[in-house]
């Protein structure tokens, strides 16, 4: 970090300072971000702000950035800002990866509803700017269902029956697949169901992954993979992308970003994917949870957290930055602002039949559940998810039984670490 | 023993290193000492310094404090808490035993294998030897995760063309096979040209004796080459039986392909799950000082298994 400094004062000693007239010259600061296509983004920034000039790179995705993130910062070389699921953000702040920036965006946060912020603000202090909003929604293959004669589900019960006659009809198209390897949409699905799986009070946990909602989410999927009705490979696999472009799935189940994902996973069936509310427990409900969805936060190892925080709030609050986020990266902005802009009106690249696909997911987006709080050991939860499940589906025993496997390797390991957990 | 020994190989005269070592008692003195001391110097740095430093961390925990979220974080000392954890912990004892069966599988028939197509090679009937040794070596040199890649897709029932949408590659059963053919697929080229090589290095006259005594070609591979090939035999058994303690990188690619393999599906996968998943790098300090030394333990059996064998054999 130093060594940049240093490289940028010398480099306006050279001769390109000026701007600003500021001794110290542009203050140069690190992103890493696994967006493709957002270095465009990161291009109108630097352009329009010559004194914060902000270098971006792509390490890796998702949770390795994680456990890149949690590495780097015992020898302090985190860059100053990376982008951080949701999920993965208690655990973060936990580990002293993430910076506490409530005092740089008070101003910042009045563009986002409460339960948007809920998932950057923990115990009043706020730890990162959110960049986009996920709702669960229904993806369909429109072809398929008419092919078949299925009718779009809104409820779950309609949902499997649909399924059952799809298998009936055709036996090798599956409905979905129940993915064991990624859990988000599981915890989306259990959120939609009422599921509350980390609640505090005080400094006091509570852990709840097998409560009453998540096993009745679990029982109906079990009942759909019984009765052979949904595929059980694992999602972003070669086999997954082959039966997704081969047509061998009619329905996913997935967060809003689903249509940027699904141009590179099957190619094949553009303008063929259609876009509806997430199916009901009950008829006449209007509920949905979400998956994924992430923040720009800034790191305790950042020698500029003000710099650092005033790109995050304009990389997620600002019109421009967003509208190029829509059009580069296929967001769904988190920012209320931000998600009546007028570039929202146009359908996603790869959904040219649906030109209402944002007006849908805005439809959603108000009634998406959340934990009241991730938990700050969600990898332990997700890496337990993915054992316990896969177990189940290899072995046929029951998917209850996975979930208090997760229950009691988060609660144990929250113990051991030190926090308080309510029995 | 190196000092005596060099000074007596440096005892004929002639060369200028010689003369140079001679020159002050200090030099002839160090001059064992330089030359040792790039592997010294590798050993400590990566071996024995990251040793260290995992003893260290084997002995503390994290601990956190300070509210909800728990943002102050101390390492404290744990004694034999993380030793007792790991012990105590049902997946490590799964890995192993995950291991140990992949280990039954490999080894034999990697050396089988190994030992048939040298054998084979050998035959004085053979013919094309060159192409089928090159054909037999080459998959040993694709790296393993690209090796595990390809038989991944080899084996996924939507993208097999061998008949993976009938036989389920990823079974309770079948994962262990699918996984010991990447891992033989890779092995077996390398032992083959070990043993065909140490096949190609016996006098070719022993067969011509044999052959006037009466013996067919099976009866000279059977009683003449494998008897003389064993210590060859030992030494690729030692290689494939670290490469089985090490088994890491064909079950970790093939596990996103499948619901087969877990995270913690061998004792590598478990240490790196514990370490770079869950956060706990205390853990997997103590479960890495664990596996090295029962990995030290067998080596040092088996390499004097490998020794009193082939000595046995030269008496």
């Amino acid at each position: 970090m130093s060594a940049l400094l240093v490289a940028g004062c010398s480099g306006t000693s050279g001769g390109s300072g000026g701007s600003g007239g500021s001794a110290s010259g542009p203050v140069h600061l690190t992103l890493w971000d696994w967006d493709p296509n957002m270095n465009k983004v990161v291009a109108l920034w630097n352009k329009s702000h010559p004194d914060i000039q902000v270098n971006m790179s792509n390490p890796a995705g998702g949770d390795q950035l994680v456990s890149k993130l949690i590495t780097d910062h015992a020898a302090h070389n985190d860059p100053d800002l990376t982008k951080v699921e949701y999920q993965s953000l208690p655990a973060l702040v936990s580990g002293g990866v993430v910076a506490d920036i409530t005092q740089y965006t008070t101003d910042t946060v009045k563009d986002y509803d409460a339960t948007t912020l809920s998932q950057v603000k923990f115990q009043g202090k706020v730890y990162g700017v959110p960049q986009d909003f996920a709702p669960l929604m229904l993806y369909y293959r429109t072809d398929i269902f008419s092919s078949y004669g299925l009718a779009v589900p809104t409820t779950w019960a309609q949902y499997a029956s649909e399924a059952a006659t799809l298998h009936q009809k055709a036996p090798g198209v599956y409905m979905t697949n129940f993915d064991a390897a990624d859990p988000g949409w599981f915890s989306g699905l259990a959120q939609q169901a009422g599921a509350n799986w980390w609640t505090s009070s005080g400094n006091t946990w509570k852990v709840a992954i097998n409560d009453a909602p998540s096993k009745q989410v679990a029982d109906y999927w079990q009942q759909l993979v019984q009765a052979g009705s949904v595929a059980t490979g694992p999602s972003f696999s070669p086999q997954w992308n082959k039966q997704m472009n081969t047509g061998a799935l009619a329905t996913w189940i997935s967060g809003a970003w689903a249509p940027a994902q699904i141009g590179g996973i099957a190619p094949a069936t553009k303008g063929k994917w259609a876009v509806a509310p997430l199916p009901q427990w009950s008829a006449g409900q209007n509920s949905t949870g979400i998956w994924g969805g992430a923040a720009t936060t800034v790191t305790t190892d950042s020698q500029h957290p003000q710099q650092a925080a005033e790109f995050a709030s304009w990389l997620n609050t600002n019109a421009d930055a967003l509208t190029s986020q829509v059009n580069n990266i296929n967001i769904y902005p988190a920012a209320t602002s931000g998600r009546s802009l007028p570039v929202l009106a146009t359908a996603p690249p790869f959904f040219p039949n649906q030109a209402n696909f944002y007006d849908l997911v805005k439809q959603s987006a108000p009634h998406a559940r959340t934990f009241q709080i991730w938990g700050p050991d969600v990898t332990v939860t997700f890496a337990s998810y993915t054992d316990s499940f896969d177990a189940a589906l290899q072995s046929g025993s029951s998917f209850d039984n996975a979930l208090t496997s997760m229950q009691n390797a988060t609660v144990a390991d929250m113990k051991k670490t030190g926090f308080t957990v309510s029995s | 023993m190196s000092s005596e020994t060099l000074t007596r190989l440096a005892d004929p005269p002639g060369t200028g290193q010689v003369r140079a070592a001679r020159r002050g008692p200090s030099g002839h003195r160090g001059f064992p000492y330089l030359l040792v001391l790039p592997a010294v110097a590798l050993l400590v740095l990566f071996v024995i310094a990251p040793g260290i430093y995992a003893l260290i961390l084997s002995f503390q925990t994290r601990h956190v404090s300070g509210g909800l979220l728990g943002t102050t974080s101390e390492t404290v000392f744990a004694g034999v808490d993380n030793y007792r954890n790991a012990l105590g912990d049902g997946t490590l004892w799964s890995s192993l035993l995950h291991m140990l069966l992949m280990a039954a599988i490999t080894i034999p028939f990697t050396i089988g294998f190994a030992l048939l197509f040298a054998l084979c090679l050998d035959a004085l009937r053979a013919r094309l030897t060159r192409f089928a040794r090159l054909s037999i070596f080459l998959p040993y040199a694709v790296p393993g995760v690209i090796a595990t890649l390809l038989w991944g897709f080899l084996y996924l029932p939507a993208t097999s063309p061998i008949g993976g949408n009938h036989i389920n590659f990823f079974g309770q059963v079948a994962v262990f096979f699918s996984v010991g053919n990447v891992v033989l697929w890779g092995a077996v080229g390398f032992n083959m040209v070990v043993m065909f090589t140490a096949l190609r290095a016996l006098p070719r006259d022993i067969y011509d004796a044999a052959k006037i005594d009466g013996c067919t070609e099976w009866q000279i591979a059977v009683h003449v080459k494998i008897p003389l090939l064993r210590p060859a035999i030992l030494m690729c058994s030692l290689f494939t039986v670290l490469a089985a303690l090490q088994l890491y990188n064909e079950p970790n690619t093939l596990r996103p392909l499948a619901n087969a393999i877990s995270t913690t599906w061998v004792p590598l996968m478990k240490i790196y799950t514990d370490a770079f998943v869950n956060s706990d790098i205390n853990l997997a300090a103590a479960t890495s000082v664990l596996y090295a030394v029962a990995v030290l333990i067998i080596s040092v059996i088996a390499s004097r298994l490998v020794a009193r064998r082939a000595s046995g054999w030269s008496r």
